[in-house]
């Protein structure tokens, strides 16, 4: 019976885990952005599966468990801020969001 | 071996000093006679004590006149080490002449200052400043190491600065004071130097501690350390005595008030340094090298500035180059190690110095402030007591027999020729000058005494007064009339008041005996001023001849007394000149200088020695201040450096606040680029 | 076997559709995307035992959040991406970075033993899955546990201050 091994998950999640910053410096809409810090939050997510399976640790998915809660909250968060700037600034394009520049 | 008593040596500066300071912070509050109360007060009790000390050490001397008093204050100045520097006070047979004289003379001239500065301003800052010169200079004379020596020596220097400048409401006057400093401290320099090898190779500076060790050493004939450090003490003295090089602020000194230039510039600070000299003498007598440069300097100086002497026209500055040119002689005597002979000259000049000088002062003063001897005349009757006085001081310096002049000189005469060290060369260049010095002090007592009165004259010669005032002054800008602004409405010449003519009388009776003291054996006197100094000054012994005694056969006493002939017949010489020139036929020395124009100009220009100084060190020294220090160093180096370190702090600055664009984006490139350094590092790290 | 076969399937899918976010200029698409990596997300946990963290995935993540990215991108009514001017510093100097970030992950990942496997659907903790967590949960993890609690209820809070309309 052919198994899979660690590696490849890994792989996956490393794959994951670069689309994601790939996305995340690439992508002019704010929303996008934050989509893809919530795919590499994924990404990490299944690499601490995959390791709790490997070394048979429950302590694994405890940590994937508040990965999520914090996830969670932190989208909350920040979706709030960007309908704030949205409010003020009347665009999403993060290139004019640009009034912290010295 | 100090006797056992305590005569709190301290006192004697102490007091002056205390005068100093309430006249100082109070005097501006007090009335002028409070003022002069405090002074004389504290001057008259400082020459008491000094004399109440003298005699004690005088009961002292006639048991033991070895016995030296040298006892310090309980607290030390400096202890680095091995080297200690006491607040030491010294009291031998020198130190008591130089201390007498200070205080005596000092008190003299302090009385006539009451009468001469009487309607000047700022009169409580100038008798502070006197009685603060009279503190360093006692310091001077009565410490018992060098360091405390210099202390006085530096103070005295600055007293000089500060009373120079007294009007320093005149630029020439300001920059005379300047001068005086700035030349003083060159010599100063090297006397520094001087005492940083005593330092090195005799762990201190204490006057006894140092001459023990220097005794056990031998003569040191080629350029070694005693030769090092004579020529180091010696270039000190140059300053301080205006000998050539460093003569240049002595004439003019003279932007001070007269008294001043009594005080200082002819009976005190300026011999300073001959005092230093002779207390250094087991130094110098190790030293054939060293003897013999500062007898040349102190011969030529002597016949250098006695020419200057010749052609002036201010009384004051004819008075200034003539105690340039006496101090040469005292130097000389030094340097053919007649030590008590330059003492003794140094004692005599004090007196006749001083009274001319002070003299000078009573017909600036008779004549309503006009200083220029071409100007003057006919005094004799007017005021005769001046007359009479400055009379005996003419012939004392002149070195007429028996006056003190005579002895002293003749003394130094003497010894150059006779002595191990000395030279014919040297006693001939004495002679030369001293008819010289006949000369022009008779030109000066005859231009100002006789003929008729010429103030507010305008001969031709005054049509030169333009071209030729420049030679006043080295700054050119100051007026040559009323440099002490004498001038005061109570209309005519008249005498000057008794407060001013009791100091004269004084000095004048000092300067007739004050000779009798020294009279050589020769003349059958017991040459007494000799003897009684010699256990001060340390000569090697190795020096047979040069013994403080002299030369002493009888067939030597026969020449003596030929060249004490010679020397009368020379001064009379020279009065007989000055006589002819003025007096008899007035129109002589038109026609004599109009025939050695060139030379006579030169002479006038004191030889052009002030331009060339400006020329070779001012000049160089101020562009490189300015080019080198100032711009290149101050601005560029050390501000370019503080600047710079701003500018590339602002650089620096400036690069980062790229990275702080506000684009968001290029903020998560940042970040993405920092995480992937890190991963990159642990991987590293994890490869190793 | 049929774990290899599964894994490729919804692995491919996965990266499909992170692809897709990436790729897609609407950001409704993107956001749908994202639910579909999230829900083949939450099959591959299933192969890897973590069954509880399936369904958390599907209901939290999927099915909360983001539901609240779709309703935040419709209030916005975001539209297609512009092209603007902007820094192209971060397309020059952040693609490289991020394929470097790749390599190097995957560098280290192929470096380990091939052999090391994992096991189908483990059956973690006793009895099952949702049974071993719950126990870590309230007795060792007590205390971050109540944390987060905490922590949503002030994420909460800023929430609802930072959206409320100014006056």
């Amino acid at each position: 019976m052919d198994s899979v091994a660690l590696s490849e998950y890994l792989v996956l999640s490393a794959i994951l885990f670069a689309l994601g910053v790939y996305g995340f410096i690439l992508k002019r809409n704010i929303i996008t952005i934050f989509m893809s810090i919530e795919l590499m939050l994924n990404a990490v997510n299944l690499s601490f599966v995959a390791f709790a399976n490997y070394w048979n640790l429950l302590e694994g998915q405890v940590l994937v468990f508040f990965v999520m809660v914090v996830a969670a909250a932190e989208a909350a968060v920040g979706l709030a801020i960007i309908i704030a700037v949205f409010r003020t600034r009347q665009t999403l394009n993060v290139d004019r969001v640009n009034l912290l520049k010295l | 071996m100090s006797p056992d008593i305590n005569l709190n040596l301290w006192i004697i500066p102490i007091l002056p000093l205390i005068g100093a300071a309430i006249n100082g912070f109070f005097g501006r509050r007090f009335k002028n006679g409070m003022v002069s109360f405090v002074t004389l007060l504290f001057t008259a009790a400082s020459f008491g004590y000094a004399l109440w000390a003298a005699t004690q050490v005088w009961h002292g001397w006639s048991v033991n006149p070895s016995a030296v008093y040298d006892k310090a204050l309980p607290f030390n100045w400096i202890v680095a080490g091995d080297f200690t520097a006491p607040f030491g006070f010294y009291l031998d047979q020198l130190s008591m002449v130089m201390m007498l004289v200070v205080t005596g003379v000092g008190f003299l001239i302090h009385i006539y200052s009451v009468g001469y500065m009487a309607h000047e301003g700022g009169y409580y800052r100038f008798f502070a400043y006197l009685n603060l010169f009279m503190f360093f200079m006692l310091t001077l004379v009565l410490a018992n190491n060098y360091l405390l020596m210099f202390v006085g020596w530096e103070g005295v220097g600055l007293a000089s600065y500060l009373l120079i400048g007294f009007y320093f409401n005149k630029d020439s006057a300001a920059n005379a004071g300047k001068k005086a400093f700035i030349v003083n401290r060159i010599g100063d320099f090297a006397f520094l130097l001087g005492m940083f090898l005593l330092i090195q190779h005799f762990h201190s500076l204490n006057f006894s501690a140092v001459f023990d060790q220097v005794s056990k050493l031998g003569i040191d004939n080629g350029w070694g350390l005693l030769t090092a450090i004579a020529l180091l003490l010696m270039i000190g003295a140059t300053g301080k005595s205006a000998q050539i090089p460093l003569y240049v602020w002595l004439p003019d000194a003279m932007e001070g008030p007269t008294p001043v230039s009594a005080l200082i510039h002819a009976a005190t600070m300026v011999t300073a340094g001959i005092y230093m000299i002779t207390r250094s003498s087991a130094i110098f007598s190790r030293s054939p090298h060293a003897l013999m440069i500062v007898a040349i300097i102190g011969a030529v100086t002597a016949l250098f500035a006695a020419t200057m002497g010749l052609a002036q026209t201010d009384i004051k500055r004819v008075l200034a180059y003539s105690t340039v040119s006496q101090l040469g002689y005292m130097f000389m005597a030094c340097g053919v190690a007649a030590f008590s002979a330059g003492i003794f000259h140094l004692m005599t000049h004090a007196f006749f110095k001083a009274l001319l000088f002070l003299g000078a002062g009573s017909v600036i003063h008779a004549v309503g402030g006009e200083q220029d001897m071409r100007r003057m005349g006919g005094l004799r009757k007017l005021t005769p007591w001046t007359f009479g006085v400055m009379g005996i001081a003419t012939l004392a310096i002149s070195g007429i027999f028996p006056l003190s002049g005579f002895f002293s000189k003749d003394e130094i005469l003497w010894q150059a020729f006779s002595s191990k060290h000395g030279h014919p060369i040297l006693w001939l260049i004495g002679l030369i000058t001293a008819g010289m010095t006949s000369f022009y002090m008779f030109r000066l007592f005859f231009m100002t005494f006789f003929g008729d009165l010429r103030l507010g004259n305008s001969t031709g010669e005054h049509a030169h007064a333009a071209a030729v005032s420049s030679h006043h002054s080295s700054t050119g800008s100051h007026s040559h009339d009323h440099a002490d602004d004498h001038g005061h409405g109570h209309g005519g010449v008249h005498e000057s008041p008794w407060v001013m003519l009791a100091p004269l009388v004084v000095l004048a009776v000092l300067s007739v005996v004050g000779g009798w003291v020294g009279i050589p054996k020769a003349m059958h006197g017991g040459d007494n001023f000799k003897e009684f100094l010699s256990p001060a000054i340390k000569i090697a012994q190795e020096i047979p001849g040069t013994t403080v005694a002299g030369a002493e056969s009888s067939e030597s006493g026969g020449q003596e007394l030929l060249f004490a002939a010679i020397s009368i017949v020379v001064a009379l010489t020279g009065i007989f000149l000055a006589w002819l020139l003025y007096l008899k036929r007035p129109e002589l020395p038109g026609r004599i200088t109009a025939r050695v124009r060139g030379l006579y100009t030169l002479v006038l220009n004191k030889y052009y020695v002030d331009e060339s100084y400006g020329a070779l060190f001012v000049k160089p020294l101020l562009a490189i201040s300015t080019y080198v220090l100032w711009k290149g160093v101050d601005q560029g180096v050390i501000d370019g450096t503080v600047n710079g370190a701003g500018s590339i702090s602002k650089g620096i600055g400036g690069g980062m606040r790229k990275m702080q664009s506000g684009n968001i984006r290029s903020y998560a490139a940042w970040i993405a680029i920092g995480g992937t350094f890190a991963v990159a590092y642990m991987l590293w790290k994890a490869v190793q | 076997m049929l774990h290899h076969v599964l894994f490729i399937i919804f692995g491919m899918i996965c990266v499909a559709g992170a692809i897709n976010l990436v790729a897609q200029r609407h950001p409704i698409n993107s956001a749908l995307s994202l639910v579909v990596v999230m829900g083949s997300l939450a099959m591959i946990y299933l192969l890897l035992g973590a069954e509880f963290l399936a369904a958390i995935q599907v209901i939290v993540y999927a099915g909360a959040i983001m539901v609240l990215f779709v309703f935040v991108i419709m209030l916005l009514n975001a539209g297609e991406e512009e092209r603007t001017q902007g820094n192209h510093f971060a397309l020059w100097l952040g693609a490289p970075a991020v394929a470097t970030l790749a390599g190097m992950l995957m560098w280290i990942v192929f470096r380990n033993d091939p052999h090391k496997t994992v096991a189908l659907g483990n059956m973690l903790g006793s009895p099952d899955n949702t049974h071993g967590l719950a126990n870590l949960l309230f007795t060792k993890y007590l205390l971050p546990f109540e944390i987060t609690s905490v922590l949503i209820l002030i994420a909460i809070m800023g929430a609802v201050v930072l959206s409320k309309k100014e006056g």
